[in-house]
């Protein structure tokens, strides 16, 4: 059927590099560090691997080095096993790991790494900022002066307009993530907001104020997937893949229908929950693109959590949290955890894997059998949805 | 942005030249070479846009980019055009509290920014309140 893998495939290991400022750490250092960790839960010495899928936005303007698919097999010890980087802005991550599941899933490859790896510390803020910006359209958005931060304000600011969505609303995500994040020992922020310091914090683009918005970030992580039935003989513990989907949509915001969520998700999980046989409410646990606080708010929407507009309430009511109806962003999301671009979205899978493992410690969604990730690049011009479940 | 790049979409900046597809009637700016709508059966021609329409979405940037350092804070919009397409332009001639989504607009030619003291000059169309 279109739409669904053609073998069963799984995740069969994961690792990840604490997020923050790691400045001791280099580009290189930082994948093999998750690689091995990977590797190592999987049980494997690295000479079963038989491809590479790496995730990264943008190593030519951070770090002045393109080909880092070379780089990367080259350091990490893995000449000569194909390495191919995949560059979808912030979804760069779970797109790489979605042509990692494709391959496996094709038969023509049986172990292979996905992994996202970002090092964005070593320029200065207002740097990142403008190579973050190059996810949006040059010409006709970043031209004018619209930075990352607007988009994302303009989206709120329109929400906000035809849902009645509130400041203190916009502000429970981050909150929530933050509190997650205290459970996550990988995690670059582990302290606890208030509604009220993200309210009073520093303007940014009216109405997001920085505690609305994701941190710059170093970090990589990397998962192992394979087929199924080799995974059953490798861990007591598999998790599968139940949907790999993707869509695109315009690059800029104005040449899309809505301004109040992202098209593509609505699309990306639409056929996710399909090619699975579920529908939003079998979701147990979602690790979501939560760049901006109003990411998560559209994001939980157009997922199907809730109906359009509904989000606000939802979080008043506790819903996404780890103990709600479905616990979105445990780890502490990419507000919290941090976001390192091209890492972010191997990270999500590393988050579900150890939740649908039940080995997510203080952060443990009880009974968690179905997950969900969802990663966005730049406003939303590329969205990737996976759903994951236990096996066993 | 590159002189080159900036150069080949000069009458769109200065003009709000966009495009029609004579095909379906939709109409883009900025403009498109392949029409979503009707691909390979679309034809594309030149459409001048009025430069009215009004405020759809909007934010007042506070942490500026490069290029963009003396004028913040300033506003950022996306303007509903009176023909149909949305657009993203600055709101200028008027203080941030003063923009609200539904506020009648005009495009105005504007210097948008520079690159250092010896560089480049960016012109484009941007737009202002409409005042009676
Ligand atoms: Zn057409």
């Amino acid at each position: 059927m279109p739409g669904r893998l053609k073998r069963d495939v799984a995740v069969v290991g994961v690792g990840m590099t604490r997020f923050g400022e790691l400045w001791d750490m280099s580009f290189d250092e930082l994948f093999i560090e998750a690689g091995l960790e990977a590797l190592e839960d999987a049980g494997l010495s690295g000479d079963e691997i038989e491809a590479i899928y790496v995730g990264n936005m943008s190593a030519g303007r951070f770090i002045d080095q393109e080909h880092v698919a070379s780089l990367i097999a080259d350091r990490s010890g893995m000449t000569p096993v194909p390495c191919t980087r995949v560059e979808a802005a912030c979804a760069s991550g779970g797109l790489a790991f979605r042509h990692a599941v494709l391959a496996v899933a094709s038969g023509l490859f049986d172990v292979v790494i996905a992994g996202g790896v970002e090092k964005m510390t070593d320029v200065t803020t207002e740097e990142a900022t403008s190579i973050l910006a190059t996810a949006s359209d040059q010409e006709w958005e970043a031209f004018h002066g619209v930075t990352f931060p607007a988009l994302y304000a303009m989206m709120a600011r329109r929400h906000m307009h035809e849902y009645g969505t509130d400041r203190e609303e916009l502000a429970l995500p981050p909150v929530k993530n933050h509190r997650n994040a205290t459970k996550n020992p990988k995690a670059q922020f582990r302290f606890e907001i208030t509604v009220e310091q993200v309210i009073e914090s520093p303007p940014i683009a009216d109405p997001l104020r920085l505690l609305d918005c994701s941190p710059v970030s170093d970090g990589a992580a990397a998962v192992v997937v394979c087929p199924l039935d080799m995974a059953k003989e490798l861990t007591d513990t598999p998790v599968v893949v139940k949907a790999s989907a993707q869509a695109s949509d315009a690059i800029a915001l104005h040449d899309r229908e809505t301004l109040t969520g992202l098209p593509a998700t609505v699309e990306a999980s639409r056929k996710a929950y399909k090619a699975a046989g579920i529908g939003p409410e079998d979701v147990d646990v979602a690790e979501v693109h939560d760049c901006f606080s109003i990411a998560e708010i559209m994001a939980v929407e157009d997922l199907g959590f809730v109906e359009k507009g509904e989000a606000g309430e939802a979080y008043r009511e506790g819903m996404f949290e780890i103990d709600g109806e479905v616990a979105v962003n445990p780890s502490g999301g990419l507000k919290a955890k941090g976001h390192p671009v091209g890492a972010s979205g191997v990270a999500q899978v590393v988050e579900i894997v150890e939740q649908l493992r039940g080995e997510a410690g203080k952060r443990q969604v009880d009974g968690a059998e179905i997950g969900l990730t969802h990663n966005v690049g730049g406003s939303g011009g590329t969205v990737v949805v996976h759903v994951f479940e236990r096996a066993d | 942005m590159s002189v080159p790049r900036f150069w080949r979409s000069i009458e769109n900046r200065y003009r709000l030249v966009g495009t029609v597809c004579k095909n379906c009637g939709e109409k883009f700016f900025p403009p498109r070479v392949v029409c979503p709508n009707c691909r390979r059966s679309g034809e594309m021609e030149e459409y001048e846009f009025s430069g009215r329409g009004e405020v759809y979405s909007y934010s007042v940037v506070r942490v500026p980019p490069e290029g963009f350092e003396d004028k913040a804070p300033y506003v950022v919009g996306i303007v509903k055009l009176e023909e149909g397409p949305l657009v993203t332009g600055m709101i200028v001639d008027c203080e941030p509290s003063e923009v609200e989504i539904g506020m009648p607009v005009e495009a105005t030619f504007r210097r948008v920014s520079e690159e250092g003291e010896d560089g480049v000059i960016y012109y484009s169309l941007e737009f202002r309140p409409v005042r009676r």
